[in-house]
């Protein structure tokens, strides 16, 4: 009670039906004390943005395997500039380097690829979000 | 004096920043209310910052409060979903508060219930905010009081809560809906639950969910005969909440309760019985927090220290 957490919402967004690794990375952050909105398979980028936006998130984490990570980022990213919501987005996945790099040139925060173990994902959302919260 | 009080309850730069809010939220911006939702959840007693006017529109709201509570999987979430529908057809606009339980070890929460609203998730109408019961056992949220007051300074037309759904020691939404929802379904052994005492008296609706599914009528003909020996007429509707089959009959029920309770004037007594709830639970954790700082061997030291650091500590708004 009284105390202030950590809020995190996981989304799979389009078609893409591989959602292990969004279970896996729910339930990680869920051990780690966070509380994660999980909303589950298909989602668009305008539900995504209105879901993050509703329940207050301290990120959003994207799990895409299908290859369409550029093109839904992108609209995310739109997305959060025409409703005026700021947050850091994580993605992870199957997401070829070169375009990891250049999701992190359009404002991604961060970007994982398959084999990477929960705990470097706990502490890169610890390090980002704290950085938020002490703005 | 004034200035005293207020210092207690929050800093003048929070203060600022909750105005700007409240005032924001109260011209429908979603923003805004998400992020005094998150002031209020952090701190359940910043409600006592809602004063003078707001406290005079807080009184005179009508947004109806129901409560969907009933066994983990019994199908609360689908129905919530379905039932939104129907009140969107209506035109009138809904706010949800889903919570689902956060681990006593952690403090962490999986909150999965918008899976089965993703149909709202686009439509300005509904708000869904999820939230971890955060150290409650009635399976609420303490700040859920608070969150009701937001909701009503927003404008919703309908407030659902959706309990976390762990059985019989669930009964605080009696004590903070208008009319309580139970969803009891064939496949979640509600058969043996049925007889229990304590979670059946404070329902207002019935619900008989997944009347697709083998046992629908059996159970049904259980909770009649269990209702009769209580001699409360009490509505009971079979619902298919995947399908929508039975949700309009839903509304229509929780629309005649809500005319009962307006006719017989209940309404009151049921707002004066949230009111009492909420202080209980703010008096608990207040209780609760000066308890864990107080050191002794002797109880009767014990409930005096506590009682002295009670009264040294009024709240604002007295
Ligand atoms: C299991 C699997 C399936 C299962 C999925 C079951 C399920 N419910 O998830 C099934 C059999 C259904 C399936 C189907 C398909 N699959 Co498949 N599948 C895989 C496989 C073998 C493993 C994926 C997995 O579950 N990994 C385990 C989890 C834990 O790892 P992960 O998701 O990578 O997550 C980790 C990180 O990426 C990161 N992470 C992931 N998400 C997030 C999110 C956040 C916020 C963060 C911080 C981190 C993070 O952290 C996790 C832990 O380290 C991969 C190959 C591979 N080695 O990855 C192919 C693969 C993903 N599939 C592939 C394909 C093509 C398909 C199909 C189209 C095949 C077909 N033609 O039918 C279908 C499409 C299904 C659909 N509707 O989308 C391709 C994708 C190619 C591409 N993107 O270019 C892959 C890469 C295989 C390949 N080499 O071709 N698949
Ligand atoms: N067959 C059937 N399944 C249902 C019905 N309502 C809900 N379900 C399913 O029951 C499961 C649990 O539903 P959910 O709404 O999450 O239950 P909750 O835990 O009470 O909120 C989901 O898989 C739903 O699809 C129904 O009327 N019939
Ligand atoms: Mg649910």
């Amino acid at each position: 009670m009284g105390s202030r957490k950590t809020r995190v919402l996981i989304a799979k967004p389009g078609l893409d039906g591989h959602d292990r690794g969004a279970k896996v990375v729910a339930r990680g952050l869920r051990d780690a004390g966070m509380e994660v909105i999980y909303t589950g398979l298909r989602q668009t980028p305008e539900e995504i943005v209105r879901a993050a936006m509703q329940e207050d998130v301290d990120m959003i984490g994207l799990s895409i395997l299908s290859g369409a990570h550029m093109s839904v980022c992108k609209k995310i990213l739109e997305m959060m500039d025409q409703h005026q919501f700021h947050v850091p987005i994580f993605v992870g996945g199957i997401i070829p380097t070169d375009d990891g790099q250049q999701l992190m040139k359009m404002g991604i925060a961060a970007v994982f690829g398959p084999g990477t173990p929960i705990s470097d994902i706990v502490g890169k959302v610890e390090e980002i979000v704290g950085q938020r919260v002490s703005e | 004096m004034e200035s005293d009080k207020s210092d207690r309850l929050v800093s003048s730069q929070k203060s600022a920043q909750l105005d700007g809010l409240l005032e924001r939220l109260r011209k429908g911006d979603q923003i805004a209310l998400a992020k005094a939702i998150s002031f209020f959840e952090n701190d359940p007693e910043l409600i006592f910052y809602l004063q003078g006017e707001l406290q005079e529109i807080l009184a005179q709201s009508k947004s109806h409060i129901v409560g969907v509570t009933g066994s983990p999987g019994a199908g609360k979430s689908t129905l919530t979903d379905a039932y939104v529908s129907i009140l969107r057809r209506e035109g009138k606009r809904v706010g949800i508060i889903a919570v689902d339980p956060s681990s006593p070890f952690t403090g962490g929460a999986l909150l999965g219930d918008r899976i089965r609203m993703k149909r709202h998730f686009s439509d300005d109408g509904v708000f869904i905010r999820s939230m971890g019961s955060r150290g409650n056992v009635g399976g609420l949220n303490d700040s859920v009081f608070g969150v009701i007051m937001l909701y009503k300074l927003y404008g919703f037309d309908y407030i659902i809560i959706e309990t976390v759904g762990a059985g019989q020691s669930e009964v605080d939404i009696a004590y903070v809906a208008d009319t309580v929802v139970l969803v009891l379904s064939p496949s979640s052994g509600d058969e043996i639950q049925l007889m229990k005492a304590g979670i059946m008296e404070i329902a207002d609706v019935f619900v008989v969910n997944k009347a697709d599914m083998d046992g629908a009528e059996l159970l049904k003909m259980n909770l009649e005969t269990v209702l009769n020996f209580s001699e409360i007429q009490k509505p009971i509707v079979m619902s298919v909440a995947t399908s929508g089959r039975g949700i309009d009959e839903l509304y229509q029920q929780i629309e005649k309760h809500k005319t009962h309770l307006y006719e017989t004037g209940e309404i009151c007594q049921r707002a004066s019985r949230r009111m009492k709830k909420h202080a209980e639970t703010i008096l608990d954790n207040r209780i609760q927090s000066i308890l864990q700082c107080v050191d002794s061997n002797d109880v009767n030291v014990m409930v005096n220290a506590v009682l002295d650091e009670i009264c040294k500590s009024r709240f604002g708004g007295l």
